[in-house]
Parts: C-alpha cells; sequence; structure tokens
C-alpha cells in the first residue's frame, strides 16, 4: 500500500524527539510543555546559562499544561469541543502519567496562536495525535515533582512516590501546590532524557480506562455554555448574508434595499470585496438586532451575474462521475498491483458493480456564525472551528494583514460533524466587520447555513471482482469518483502517488481495505465538477463513508455470487498476509484485527440464527478510515421490510470495537452510538440533490434527519486492548449503511444501491428480484 | 414594549411584538442558553416554556407571550438541579449540548404529562427534538431516570 496514504507527517508537530522539554516558572505557578519548534533544546540550555529566562521568554515555549500553588492542574486543549469531550479524555492522559488529584485538574480550550502547532480537530485524529505527547509530559511532570518534594521533605526521591497530587514518602506527603510553593521546578529535558521517561504500563494507569465524569458536562445541562452564537461584545451590529446564486463567480450587479429601509434598525446592505474568492458575491445585510438582519435581508433584492455552475443538476454530477470512471486515464492509483487486466482478462467469474451516494448535509444544529471585530490592531474571529491552521491564512489573504494580527477565539461548537472543518465562515464575517470598522456578528439563518454548507459530495463507484480457475479471489479493481474536499480547502495536505498524481486522501480513504484479494488496483478520480459547483465538505467519517458503502456491499454480493457466507467470504480474505499484516505502533495485528470484531460481533448478533419472514440481518466490517491508524468496527444491523410500501426498520444495530486502548470509556461509548446514527440516518434518511447549483433542501420541512422514533436498540461492545489508542469519532459511521442494504437484501433478495435508501428504490429493487 | 415574566422575574422587552421571542430572550435580555436551530419550529432547539407548556421560541412572537409566564433552561430550577437536569448529568447526555436545552425543556414538560412515560410516549412527544450528535438513546434512558426520580426511586 501507498506509504504515504496515512498523513501521518500530521503528527510530527507533537513529535517530542524532535524537541526539547522545558517545565518553567511563570507566575504563580510552573507550566510545562515541550519548546516550541525551531528550538533545539541545547540553544535553550545554553541560554538559560547565561541568565534567567524573562517571564516573556518562559511564556515562548508550546505549553500543555500548568500547576499552580494550589495545586490546581490546568490542561491547555487544542482541539475544538464538539461532543466528543475531548477536553477530558486528553487531560485524563496528564492527569494519569502526573498522578494528579483529578478533582484538581481543569480544562481550558485555547485560542488560535501559533505555538500550539497544527489545530485540527478532525480525522478523529485528536486522541491518537495527543496521546504520546501527553503522557510524556505528564510523566516528565511528575518526575520532577518527585524530584522537588523528596528535597523539600529531606530524603532521597527513591524512596517518593507520587500518588493524588502529592509526593509521598511513609506517612509523610508534600502536596503539588506546595511543591510548586516553595520548590524549584524549573527543569530542562535534553531529547534523550525525554525519551527515556518510562510511560506506565497499562496496569498502572489510574485514569485511563477507567469512568468519569466530562468535564464540559455541567455547562451543558444549564444553559450556561457559551457557543459561537452566544459570543456577543460592546457596540456590535448583527449582519445576515444575501448568498448568491452560484458557489463561484456570482457578481453583484446592483443592490435594492428600498423595502429594508423602512424597517426600524436596519443599518445598510454592502457587498464584499474578497480578496481570498472565499465569499464571491455575497451581500451582507446590518442591522441592529438579528432580527432586523434577518428581515431585512428578505427585503433587499440583489441582483446578481451568477457563475457557470447556475445549471448544474445532481444528475449532472453523477454523470460527470460516470464519465471520470469510464475513461481509464485519469485519476490517482494509491493501489496499482501489476496483473489486474491480465487476472480480469481470463477470469471464468467475475462480477461488477455500481454504487452511488446522494449529496448530504452537515446541518450542524447551531447555524455558522462568528463575530469580528479589530482591537489594537488585532483582528479577533469569535466562532466555534475546527481548523483554525487552515482557515488562517485564508483569513489573511481576505482581510490583507499577516496571520499574527488575527486570532481565533474558540468556542464550544454546536455540532461540527466536519462542517467547521472549512472555516469558510469566518471569512464574510470579518470582511463585514471591516467594512463598517465596527463590531460585526454574522448569523446565518438555517437556509442560509444549507446553500453554504460545504456537503459530503455525491459519489459514484465501480468495483470489480474476479475470481481464478481455483475459485479463489485473485484480482480487485474499485474506481471511486467524488468532489474532493483537501483539493479546495487545504491543497497542500494532498498526496501523491507513485506517478506524481495528486489526489484527496480523505476522499478515498476506505477502499484501500485490508481484505487480501490478489492483484488490486483503486484509483481515485475527482469530480471536477462537483467541485465548481459547491465547496466538497468533509463529513462524519469523509470517503469513507461512501468507499465503505460500496465496498461492505460488494464483500456481501460477491460472496453470494460465490455462494459463500458473507462472513465467512470476509474471514476467508482478512488473512493478515503481505501489506495486511499491520505493523507497529498503529495497526499492530492488521487484518486479524478486522476479522476478530467481524466474528465477535456475528456472534453477538446471532449470525446464523432464524428469522422471522422479511426481517433479516446484514453485516459489514471496516477498518475506520484510515490505514496509516485503523479503527476495527464491525456493525450488524437488524432490519424489517415492508413489501407492500418499500418502507424499511431498522430494529438493532450490533457494533462491535477495537480502537486499542480506551482513554475515556463513557465518551467512547457515546461516539460510537452517535456515529453509528449517523451512519443509520445516511443509510436511510438524509439526502438531497443540487438543482440549478443550489441544494434543493435547506431546511427541515424537507430534509429529513434521524429523530427519537427512528432510533434502534442499540449495542455496542470494544474488545479489549492496550494498543495505540487510535479514532473513534467516525468510524462507527462506516459499517452501518452497507450493513443495512445486505440486511434488506438477507430479508427480501431485493439489492439496493443508492444511498440513501429510500422506500420506492426498495420498491424497485423487491420489483427486480435480487 | 411587551411585559411578561421570565424565569420569575418582570421583564419588558423593546422589540417590535412580532420579534421572535427567542431573539428577544438571546439578544435583549440577554439569556442565551435557549438556542437557535431551524427557525421554523422543526427542531426543538429553541424549546422553552410558555404558562408551563412546551414552546418553540423561534416561531412565538413576543406579543403572544404579553403577561405570560416564560421559563428557560436558566429558570427551570434555581440551582440548575432540576430532576431531568439531575438525570442528564448523571447518565452524561449531552455531547456537543447545543440541542440540550430544547431538549431537556421538553423532557421536563413531558414529565408531567406522562410521569411514567412509555418508549411510545417519549417517541411522540420527543420527535420534535433533533440532536445531531444523535444522543436519542441516552436521551431515552434519562427521561426514564428522571421519571424514576420526580417519583422518588431509582431507575427500574
Amino acid at each position: 500500500m501507498n506509504s504515504g496514504l496515512s498523513p501521518h507527517g500530521f503528527r510530527a508537530p507533537y513529535d517530542p524527539s524532535r524537541r526539547g522539554f522545558l517545565i518553567t516558572i511563570i507566575g504563580a505557578g510552573v507550566m510545562l510543555g515541550y519548546a516550541r519548534s525551531g528550538w533545539a533544546a541545547a540553544e535553550l540550555l545554553a541560554k538559560e546559562a547565561k541568565a534567567p529566562l524573562s517571564p516573556n521568554e518562559l511564556f515562548e515555549p508550546t505549553i500543555w499544561y500548568g500547576i499552580d500553588t494550589n495545586g490546581v492542574v490546568t490542561v491547555n486543549i487544542i482541539r475544538a469541543e464538539m461532543g466528543q469531550h475531548v477536553g477530558t479524555a486528553l487531560a485524563r492522559i496528564v492527569a494519569d502519567e502526573l498522578e494528579a488529584d483529578w478533582s484538581k485538574v481543569k480544562i481550558v480550550i485555547v485560542d488560535s496562536d501559533p505555538k500550539w502547532g497544527l489545530m485540527i480537530t478532525g480525522g478523529s485524529w485528536s486522541v491518537w495525535q495527543s496521546f504520546p505527547v501527553l503522557s510524556r509530559s505528564g510523566a516528565a511532570g511528575r518526575i520532577a515533582l518527585i524530584e522537588e518534594g523528596a528535597k523539600l521533605l529531606g530524603v532521597s526521591p527513591r524512596i517518593c512516590a507520587a500518588r493524588n497530587g502529592a509526593v509521598h514518602t511513609g506517612e509523610r506527603s508534600i502536596s503539588y501546590g506546595d511543591i510548586v510553593a516553595r520548590g524549584d521546578l524549573r527543569r530542562r529535558y535534553t531529547n534523550e532524557q525525554l525519551e527515556k521517561i518510562p510511560i506506565k504500563t497499562p496496569a498502572q494507569r489510574r485514569f485511563i480506562g477507567k469512568a468519569a465524569q466530562a468535564l464540559d458536562v455541567p455547562s451543558k445541562v444549564n444553559g450556561s455554555g457559551r457557543y459561537g452564537i452566544d459570543a456577543a461584545v460592546d457596540g456590535m451590529i448583527y449582519a445576515r448574508p444575501k448568498i448568491p446564486p452560484t458557489r463561484y463567480d456570482s457578481k453583484v450587479i446592483a443592490i435594492d434595499d428600498s423595502a429594508a429601509r423602512r424597517l426600524p434598525g436596519y443599518i445598510k446592505s454592502l457587498g464584499l470585496d474578497d480578496p481570498s474568492g472565499t465569499a464571491p458575491g455575497w451581500v451582507m445585510v446590518y442591522a441592529d438586532s438579528f432580527t432586523t438582519a434577518n428581515r431585512a435581508a428578505d427585503l433587499v433584492k440583489v441582483k446578481w451575474q451568477s457563475g457557470p455552475s447556475a445549471k448544474v443538476s445532481e444528475r449532472d454530477l453523477q454523470q460527470r462521475a460516470a464519465e471520470l470512471i469510464a475513461d481509464p486515464k485519469g485519476g490517482a492509483l494509491l493501489v496499482d498491483d501489476s496483473g489486474v487486466d491480465v487476472v480480469f482478462a481470463s477470469a471464468k467469474r467475475k462480477i461488477e458493480r455500481t454504487y452511488t451516494t446522494a449529496t448530504a448535509m452537515h446541518f450542524a444544529l447551531e447555524p455558522i456564525n462568528a463575530l469580528a471585530f479589530e482591537k489594537n490592531d488585532v483582528f479577533e474571529i469569535h466562532t466555534g472551528n475546527q481548523w483554525q491552521s487552515a482557515i488562517l491564512p485564508v483569513l489573511a489573504k481576505a482581510l490583507g494583514r499577516s496571520q499574527d494580527k488575527i486570532v481565533i477565539r474558540s468556542y464550544l461548537l454546536g455540532g461540527g460533524f466536519g462542517r467547521r472543518l472549512d472555516g469558510d465562515y469566518a471569512v464574510p464575517a470579518a470582511l463585514a466587520a471591516k467594512a463598517v470598522g465596527r463590531p460585526v456578528k454574522m448569523v446565518c439563518t438555517r437556509e442560509d447555513d444549507m446553500r453554504f454548507d460545504c456537503p459530503r459530495s455525491a459519489s459514484a463507484q465501480v468495483l470489480r471482482l474476479a475470481w481464478g480457475d481455483d475459485n479463489r479471489v485473485a484480482a480487485m479493481d474499485h474506481h471511486a469518483a467524488a468532489g474532493w474536499p483537501t483539493a479546495t480547502i487545504a491543497p497542500y495536505f494532498q498526496l501523491k502517488d507513485a506517478k506524481g498524481n495528486l489526489y484527496d486522501p480523505f476522499a478515498i480513504q476506505g477502499a484501500d481495505h485490508w481484505y487480501t484479494v490478489g492483484a488490486q488496483r483503486v484509483r481515485a478520480l475527482h469530480n471536477d465538477l462537483a467541485d465548481r459547483t459547491f465547496r466538497s465538505g468533509y463529513l462524519r467519517s469523509v470517503g469513507a463513508g461512501w468507499t465503505s458503502w460500496a465496498v461492505e456491499s460488494f464483500m456481501d454480493e460477491a460472496a453470494h455470487e460465490a455462494g459463500v457466507d458473507p462472513v465467512k467470504f470476509r474471514l476467508g480474505l482478512l488473512d493478515g498476509v503481505g501489506r495486511n499484516a499491520g505493523s507497529a505502533p498503529n495497526s499492530v495485528g492488521g487484518a486479524h484485527r478486522q476479522a476478530a470484531v467481524l466474528s465477535r460481533c456475528a456472534q453477538k448478533a446471532g449470525w446464523g440464527s432464524a428469522l422471522p419472514k422479511d426481517v433479516g440481518l446484514g453485516i459489514a466490517s471496516t477498518f475506520g478510515q484510515e490505514r496509516g491508524m485503523p479503527t476495527w468496527v464491525a456493525c450488524a444491523a437488524r432490519v424489517r421490510v415492508n413489501r407492500i410500501n418499500g418502507y424499511v426498520t431498522v430494529e438493532k444495530l450490533t457494533l462491535v470495537i477495537d480502537c486499542g486502548t480506551v482513554i475515556h470509556p463513557d465518551s467512547a461509548e457515546a461516539q460510537v452510538e452517535g456515529a453509528a446514527l449517523w451512519g443509520l440516518s445516511l443509510a436511510l434518511h438524509e439526502g438531497t440533490e443540487f438543482v440549478k447549483g443550489q441544494p434543493k433542501d435547506t431546511n427541515l420541512d424537507s430534509y429529513r434527519v434521524l429523530r427519537m422514533g427512528d432510533v434502534p436498540e442499540i449495542e455496542v461492545e470494544f474488545l479489549p486492548s492496550t494498543e495505540t489508542p487510535v479514532g473513534l469519532g467516525e468510524p462507527a459511521t462506516t459499517p452501518v449503511a452497507p450493513a443495512i442494504a445486505n440486511a434488506i437484501f438477507a430479508a427480501t433478495g431485493a439489492r439496493v444501491r443508492h444511498l440513501p435508501i429510500r422506500p420506492q428504490a426498495v420498491l424497485e429493487a423487491l420489483a427486480r428480484g435480487s | 414594549m411587551t411585559t411578561f415574566d421570565l424565569n420569575g422575574r418582570a421583564v419588558s422587552a423593546h422589540s417590535p411584538d412580532d420579534t421572535p421571542l427567542l431573539w428577544v430572550i438571546r439578544d435583549e435580555l440577554g439569556l442565551t442558553g435557549t438556542k437557535f436551530g431551524c427557525g421554523i419550529g422543526f427542531c426543538g432547539a429553541c424549546t422553552v416554556h410558555v404558562e408551563g407548556r412546551a414552546t418553540r421560541s423561534c416561531i412565538t412572537p413576543i406579543g403572544a407571550v404579553a403577561g405570560a409566564k416564560v421559563t428557560t433552561i436558566e429558570g427551570l430550577d434555581p440551582q440548575g438541579k432540576h430532576s431531568v437536569q439531575a438525570a442528564w448529568l448523571e447518565l452524561q447526555v449531552p455531547q456537543c449540548g447545543y440541542c440540550q436545552p430544547g431538549q431537556i425543556m421538553q423532557a421536563a414538560t413531558l414529565l408531567k404529562d406522562f410521569p411514567n412515560p412509555s418508549d411510545r410516549d417519549i417517541d411522540a412527544v420527543m420527535a420534535g427534538s433533533v440532536c445531531r450528535c444523535m444522543t436519542y438513546v441516552r436521551i431515552r434512558t434519562a427521561i426514564k431516570l428522571a421519571a424514576a426520580k420526580m417519583r422518588g426511586g431509582a431507575l427500574e
């Protein structure tokens, strides 16, 4: 497999081997963290030898946590808090190694600052990326506290132990707060020393894998939690945009606000000039309240010259995808074994299927919004965001100022699901504030939010599989065409195949599966029409959301074609041989771990047992998203199909997961439940279509989402593991839709190959037979 | 000007009579716990109590609540320890949390009408409250736990 597939480079900013570690005094406490990028530890040591660091210099290192004289440990969280309770999980990693008193641990969600390195909350990466750095940070702090505590106790550190926020020796102890107050904790660790700091064995852990209430929950049951939409500053005015008819190339010809001028509180309407090209053709309607801005925007008439995508419909997107797949040239080959075509040319038995998915919307419940203003020569953007590092350079271009003069202030996110990885909404808000020279809070209505969404692109995939003369699977060929979010949002994050062709790894991940299928080819194709019509976005599990739909539906179809039980068929291909063997530290065990979750899931769901008429059990298993950090997931869906009206009821979902070490079990379970139900919602309910360059559905009057009564019984089981903790926010989304489609087939013999699965499609499939 | 009772306090709103209650509560009176989701009364994030009934504040003009008693998440219980809130905390229901004030306000009236709700009661009454994090499983369990707490017992 292409070794460049997994964006392992994203872990680099936290790689302790490239930095020194500092414990420094700041205010009435100490801070602990890695030295800033580019500062060799030796340089720092030399500097300190000459003169003590000034407070300003002390603040320079990247800082992960601090301890004050009361022993309160404050952990800085660079991730967005959007439902995963990530702050709690990360703080518990630190606290475990630090031997902190958990009741004295606090979290702070930090604002954007270059010192934090790459700020992104996506890809289910947070725990996986932060675990090594935060573990070592905690351990280094504990060692220093023991050394200094021992000194203050007048004993050797060898007879001291840290526990529950204090250093103990025999009956005596000294609290961390007292050590901070009375001792000198300044330390400098070289890279070599740091690497030698032992991390706890799993059996020694006190917080990791143990129950705890999440630190962000209390503010979410009493109304005190502050989301971006709650941001306020003195003197701010409100704005609602008029969104142009096409995402690109719309030009404002004329603005007529004569009707709006009659509204008390209406201020004015302005066309935005956006040098970054993020929000071309936007008109901002200003007023002294949101209600007035909202009503005025409905009254303001804008004449636009629209761009070429004004005629694009969903069918055009699918046609373009089909054209791209039909052309053997083009795209990127991220798996490109020799002999694929030879096997297919000579194979007596082969199967080819096409799978498609419709455009799907994020519909994060908090509509996009941002408060922006300039203060002390710095432009402040107050908003919930998942990828500050990607949008800051865009904001710099839009505002015509350097990045160090822009800060994104962090808030809770009223849903992320990938929508807020694209920080595009911050740009019109900032431009709106700049245009009037005062604080502006831009709030989008739901309809604005939907029209400006970066949807999950429609996708089309063709999969082929060939058997050899020995009835073994001998070749597999997978072509996938979709919009590529990374091509627009962060082109520098694209990867290259062996021939140098660029591709968006996030739009194809999942197709490079762990089944051993002989000669294999995976081709990623960029649906350029999609990305000229809208900004395709990252939506919970991204490409794996559609590639897993295809691969796991196809495995089921191939099994039936071969006359083999679908579980047995998959297990036969999950042999863990060759490139599917896995490797340390992230994929130890390889395909064998996928086989394990699949087997357990089948057993747990009662695979093979008799079911009532028109009820079926379907199964699917995936590795989550990325080969480089697989989260092994299996899902069994039990569905009931109404043959009269085509209605599908999911009665039960059974999920088995192996994500390595589980940090915070309660939120881990919640993430799996939430992700699985997203999978269900996308399978049966959620989908729209582009009509004349715009998404057809812009609110809940026509966009159907999963609601309380749609929720099946869910059983979730984590296989015990002490392997590297990987990701959990998205992986459980991936096997649900194919498990449902496979269950529909098991119940009725009807095969559906398009998402979402509408009753009409089920009726048509029933009419076709299998 | 519209005068009404907000969380036990007499308030006067200067916004025009047809202004949605949601924005008066949030922007004029400064209580931001009540959330904006869809603006058409289909998601439930803006749910408050008007005279004890769950009401979608995004489609309720303030003229319609003149003189009425309005309760928001901030006023459901003086200490924020209503049985529903206690159950939500105990079962760690919220994920992103944005819909939860609306869910909690809806659940509180559900339990007034159905002190021992069945799954069908919960499906029916909570159908208008969308949770995009899909915390529905825990919401259902927490409603039953809150019902048990209100009866003075534990979850059955």
